[in-house]
């Protein structure tokens, strides 16, 4: 065990690392620099900026004192927000995107079980119809035509809720409905099926034979080999949520590390590029470290040596 | 087979649904909802569609900080509803008679948010801040203070005396400039944000405009909440000198830079102010806020111009028919009524409506009539420019703009017009931000899409842009006798003679060579809640809340 970790862990590094690098000079190959604008800055004041920020000297001598500042935890200060660490910037930026990304994750496991559930265990009756519809329609609806729709509808129309913002707790209801829709759907399907396949096991059928009540058979056989699926899927979709909030966060004007993402690019803010760019990466190779970790412990067949890799 | 037939039902169910919804705000009519609690409160609400990257006023060069650094700072003077300056810290002013001098007369009730008295040391310690070749970073707009003796030389390290510049402290209440050139426009320019005061604590907190902690200001309002990438918001102060004229208490920005979402937001009632120069509302949009909106909706004619260039450098256009030829060719009026729907004013001329001229506006003294849309003559003029360069069929031709839906539907519309009043094929091409300005500067294009907004009341923002050592010049264009034109102006403090090589100029740019394509003059777009008084426009689009109330 400990080995497999150390090396999902070295190849962890190793993706970072050209992560990085690639990230850089291609960030340097894009026409542009952080001080462009319609008007031109006189060539002096122009030069002495670059001078300021490191950006006259060769590509590679930035690449390195670059790598040497990460190294030591610095990722230096925003080319564009004067005197604003990225650090600082990523952080509370980041901390509306994972307020939003929890919330809608909870909520996601918590109604895609129930709905599961419903259905499994009124399998073609009116409920499992409805909620298999709604499921069809949550994967098929893309979260944006869905986002600006209940934005129209509960914010504009019938000024239920606010239609931009992230000030109150009420502002959080439409963005993490259009968040959710989607792993709702898919986590919903999910349970189901495998539900009922557990629903028609033989244990199921011995448990009840056994005359044990059905509350106990749901809660400790039904429910729990039900939603093993659900556990692998989370990993996944964490990440997912927490990235692609991206348009979300765009359409409801919350200030979230997508929005910033989009924006330091347009700008060619280079330290702001880096910063986004590695920070997301950890947080998806951690995502994706984790679930091969968890798989292993969920699911005993994932040989860990031996064999071949992949 | 059942299931399916339920799923169709649904999913048209939906869309019906939706279409319903859409008929319904139709009815609806008559405006948008009402901010009820707005009066008394006298909170104003608005939208930011990008955060400034700072509140440093030695810093700043965006519209989004001009708008939030008028409501924070008052500079020497400030501009009225006529865009005419009025007094701001400075209660009176001297100008000698060659108009190089301008001595102010500070006045003494002018105080910062702490309480402490804003002096004449606080500008000359705020100019030379943005004039020190040492400070981090390099204020990008250093160079609007050149106007000022000895600045440039001072900012390029070609003199290192500050006592050298023309700007100096003669006591606490009075301020005194020198200028190296007679400035007609130069009061006008103090209340520009890089004239600003800055509070003397400064010096030791580099980070202390990020902060509203740190932050002092000697405007109405004062910065009281900054949470990045969600919410700025102002306050008034108590300290500022002319409060009893601020009846807004607070005034709370959202950032959203979803054209879309921000007017619908307008339209829910959360905000009392959408549209241009902070926002946008898309042009698609246009007709259905002009026929649910009209009482809303505020256009405002302003100092700025949408043009065409052509690389004078680059092949066909280094003939001065064939530009002739495009520009004659297009429907301007066709553009303005079915693209961009706000009413914009199709330009013939250089210079927009609203910018100073002799007595009036420059526009009304002289009209743009420098050249007239005519299919007939163009055709004749593009077979002239053909023959003249031994063309028998025109080289491939493209244009250039950068990425937004406003200009690719005008460069679609325009490019449209050519195919079928000269029978010439445009290639059309979107380009990114960055990677559009660098083909514009290195002169590789061959049309470019531009647009220029004024930097000050004065015809001369419009044409010392096309001098041939000018930074901003990427047409290519060098003519001597314009360069001559252009610093006869500058040096000269006879208004009439000035204006006279304005007209000059112009006439030399478009008409007789033509450099440039203008399309229209643009409008100021915004939606501001019929409750909402006092919003002023300025003349260069800039919007000033200051003096807004509810009633």
């Amino acid at each position: 065990m400990v080995r497999y970790v150390a090396n999902k862990f070295f190849y962890m590094l190793v993706s970072l690392f050209i992560l990085i690098s690639a990230t850089f000079f291609l960030m340097k190959a894009i026409p542009g620099d952080p001080f462009m604008s319609e008007k031109k800055v006189p060539p002096e004041i122009q030069a002495r900026l670059m001078e300021q920020y490191g950006l006259d000297k060769p590509v590679y001598v930035q690449y390195f004192k670059y790598l040497g500042d990460i190294a030591t935890g610095d990722f230096g200060i925003s080319m564009k927000h004067q005197n604003q660490e990225v650090t600082d910037i990523i952080l509370q930026t980041f901390s509306a995107s994972l307020k939003l990304g929890l919330i809608a994750i909870v909520i996601s496991v918590i109604i895609g079980i129930l709905l599961g559930m419903l259905a499994a265990l009124y399998h073609r009756k009116l409920i499992d119809n409805v909620a298999m519809i709604l499921a069809v329609l949550g994967i098929a609806v893309p979260s944006f035509v869905l986002a600006s729709l209940i934005q129209f509808i509960f914010g504009e129309k019938l000024g239920w809720f606010h239609v931009m913002g992230f000030d109150g707790p009420l502002d959080y209801v439409l963005p993490v409905a259009a968040l959710s829709a989607q792993p709702i759907a898919f986590i919903a399907r999910l349970t189901r099926s495998s539900m009922l396949e557990v629903l028609h096991a033989d244990y199921i059928k011995t448990a009840k034979a056994k005359g044990l009540n059905w509350m106990a058979i749901m809660f400790r056989h039904v429910i729990r080999n039900g939603i093993l699926p659900v556990v692998t899927y989370i990993g996944p979709m964490t990440a997912n949520i927490i990235t692609g909030s991206v348009v979300i966060e765009q359409i409801f004007g919350i200030g979230g590390i997508g929005k910033v993402f989009v924006e330091c690019i347009t700008n060619r803010d280079y330290t702001m590029i880096m910063g986004v760019t590695i920070f997301y990466g950890v947080l998806l190779m951690l995502a994706r470290f984790i679930t091969d970790i968890v798989y292993v412990l969920v699911d005993p067949r994932i040989k860990l040596t031996g064999g071949k890799e992949g | 087979m059942r299931r399916k037939t339920l799923l169709t039902l649904l999913t048209m169910l939906l869309v019906v649904g939706t279409v319903l919804a859409g008929c319904g705000s139709k009815n609806a009519g008559g405006g948008s909802k009402e901010n009820a609690s707005a009066a008394k409160d006298q909170i104003l609400h608005m939208n930011l569609s990008a955060e400034p990257p700072t509140f440093d006023p030695a810093q700043a060069q965006d519209s989004q900080a001009h708008t939030v650094l008028n409501m924070m700072y008052e500079g020497l003077v400030r501009l009225d509803e006529n865009s005419k300056p009025v007094p701001g810290v400075a209660e009176k002013w001297d100008i000698s008679s060659d108009g190089l001098k301008y001595v102010f007369h500070l006045r003494k009730d002018a105080k910062w948010s702490n309480g402490d008295p804003v002096t004449a040391k606080d500008f000359v310690f705020a100019w030379q801040r943005v004039l020190d070749p040492n400070t981090t970073p390099a204020p990008p707009y250093a160079y609007q203070l050149y106007y000022i003796k000895g600045a440039e030389e001072y900012n390029n390290k070609k003199m290192t005396d500050f006592s050298q510049v023309g700007v100096k402290a003669t006591d606490d209440h009075t301020l005194e400039v020198t200028l190296k050139n007679p400035t007609p426009y130069f009061l006008g320019l103090t209340s520009f944000y890089t004239f600003y005061p800055v509070h003397q604590s400064v010096k030791d907190n580099p980070k202390w405009a990020a902060d509203p902690k740190t932050m002092i200001s000697n405007g109405p309002f004062t910065l009281t909440t900054w949470t990045t990438g969600q919410k700025i918001e102002v306050s008034k102060n108590a300290n500022y000198w002319d409060n009893k004229d601020i009846k807004l208490n607070k005034i709370t920005m959202s950032l959203s830079n979803s054209g879309a979402t921000e007017l619908s937001s307008y339209r829910s009632g959360q905000l009392d102010y959408a549209g241009m120069p902070n926002g946008e509302i898309p042009t698609d949009q246009m007709p259905a806020v002009k026929k649910q909106l009209q009482n809303e909706l505020n256009l405002k004619p302003i100092g700025s111009v949408y043009y065409y260039q052509f690389n004078v450098t680059a092949k066909p256009f280094d003939n001065a028919k064939i530009r002739k030829a495009f520009a004659m060719a297009i429907s301007r009026q066709e553009i303005v009524d079915k693209v961009t729907q706000s009413e914009e004013k199709p330009a013939f001329g250089f210079v927009p409506p609203g910018i100073a001229g002799e007595k009036e506006e420059f526009r009304t003294e002289h009209k743009d009539d420098y050249f007239t849309e005519n299919m007939d003559e163009a055709k004749k003029l593009l077979q002239e420019g053909m023959k003249e360069e031994g063309y028998t069929t025109l080289p491939p031709v493209t244009l250039i703009y950068n990425s937004s839906e406003k200009h690719k539907k005008i460069a679609l519309a325009v490019a449209d017009m050519w195919k079928k009043n000269l029978g010439v094929t445009v290639q059309t091409e979107n380009q990114e931000w960055g990677v559009f300005l660098k083909n514009r500067r290195s002169l590789n294009y061959q049309i470019a899409r531009a647009g220029w907004s004024p930097d000050y009341n004065d015809p001369m923002t419009f044409f010392d842009l096309w001098t041939s050592k000018s930074g901003n010049n990427d047409i290519g264009f060098k003519n001597k006798e314009y360069d001559a034109l252009v610093s006869d102006a500058l040096a000269s403090s006879d208004n009439a003679k000035r204006m006279d090589d304005f007209v000059k100029a112009e006439k030399l740019l478009i008409q007789d060579q033509q450099v440039l394509l203008p399309i229209y003059y643009y409008t100021n777009v915004a939606l501001i809640k019929p409750n909402l008084k006092g919003v002023i426009i300025d003349y260069a689009g800039g919007v000033d809340f200051t003096r807004a109330y509810f009633e």
